[in-house]
């Protein structure tokens, strides 16, 4: 079996982009008592274990084609260290 | 004229193809094929493809985004490049979008909540091939039920499409927060339109009304002319 390293894809919403569940989230923040937070936005954490012969261009391919809609997220992949 | 030839697409999770293939059946004639998202090819001679409503793959990733990946897709691609009309609604709308047959995107709706009700519509553009049995500004009520109906794009984007008469229907009143209370668009060849409310619930007066009807008959209108 080859070696296999972790992927973390994030994707987030762009910048004004109107964020209901981030929005949501930071009524309920207040609603628990915490004060002090200005904004909150929701987004999405990918994990993916992938062999090493899988090129960092493959990798954007995959986060551009599916994993993102860039018509209203943003994408950003990490390599995590072994 | 020849027979009116459609089909339905069917993705796990759709729970709307048999209202769409009934009122397809009912207003347009048949045969109405049934599609399966896992096969790669539609029959033979299309006129209508409609994709339904629904929650397919359960909504994973992004409403729409995995079914826009079946191989089903692939061929409504090449059939709404050959000219073939395509109508999505509701996540089919979604689906739309996420294959990039139409712009922008349907997000969580403003208020969060899931919105289930008639809606007030108003047709924006009554010369396309879905709309052509409305009037301009023509008032109708159609219903919804969705949970990310909120339709985005860019501003330049929304300038381009009502620049060009690509906004269909728009919602009367806000619904769900979309963009310039947008509830329909067409692509820029006017073959494929998407929307959030559901015109195949509203095809005869058992269903509260039928001021979906018009949408179906547009379309068998629009084969007979061409």
């Amino acid at each position: 079996m080859s070696k296999s390293t972790k992927v973390r894809v994030y994707v987030s919403l762009k910048n004004g982009v109107l964020d209901p569940q981030g929005r949501a989230i930071h009524h309920a923040i207040e609603g628990l008592g915490f004060s002090g937070v200005q904004d909150v936005r929701a987004g999405r954490l990918i994990e993916l274990e992938v062999d090493e012969s899988v090129t960092d261009a493959a990798l954007d391919e995959m986060a551009a084609k599916l994993l993102a809609n860039q018509v209203i997220e943003n994408y950003r992949i990490e390599r995590v260290a072994a | 004229m020849s027979s009116f030839r459609s089909a339905v697409i069917t993705f796990p999770g759709s729970n709307c193809d048999r209202d769409m293939a009934v009122a397809i059946e009912d207003v347009c004639g048949g045969p109405v094929h049934r599609v399966w998202h896992g096969d790669a090819t539609l029959p033979e001679g299309l006129d209508f493809i409609a994709l339904p409503g629904g929650f397919s793959y359960g909504d994973y990733l992004r409403s729409g985004a995995m079914a826009a990946r079946s191989p089903v897709m692939r061929a409504v691609v090449e059939a709404a490049a050959r000219g073939v009309t395509v109508l999505g609604v509701c996540n089919g709308f979604q689906v739309l979008t996420e294959a990039g047959l139409l712009p922008g995107a349907l997000m969580r709706n403003a208020g969060i909540r899931f919105v289930c009700r008639d809606v007030a519509l108003t047709v924006a553009n009554a010369h396309s091939r879905f709309t052509s049995d409305y009037s301009e500004g023509q008032r109708i009520t159609i219903p919804v039920a969705h949970h990310d109906g909120n339709y985005f794009a860019d501003d330049a984007t929304l300038d381009r499409l009502e620049g060009e008469g690509l906004v269909a229907f728009r919602y009367a009143e806000d619904v769900n927060g979309s963009s310039r209370n947008i509830a329909g668009v067409l692509n820029a060849a006017g073959n494929v339109l998407g929307m959030m409310p559901h015109p195949e619930r509203m095809i005869e007066p058992a269903h509260g009304g039928s001021d979906g009807r018009a949408l179906f008959t547009s379309v068998v209108r629009g084969l007979v002319a061409a």
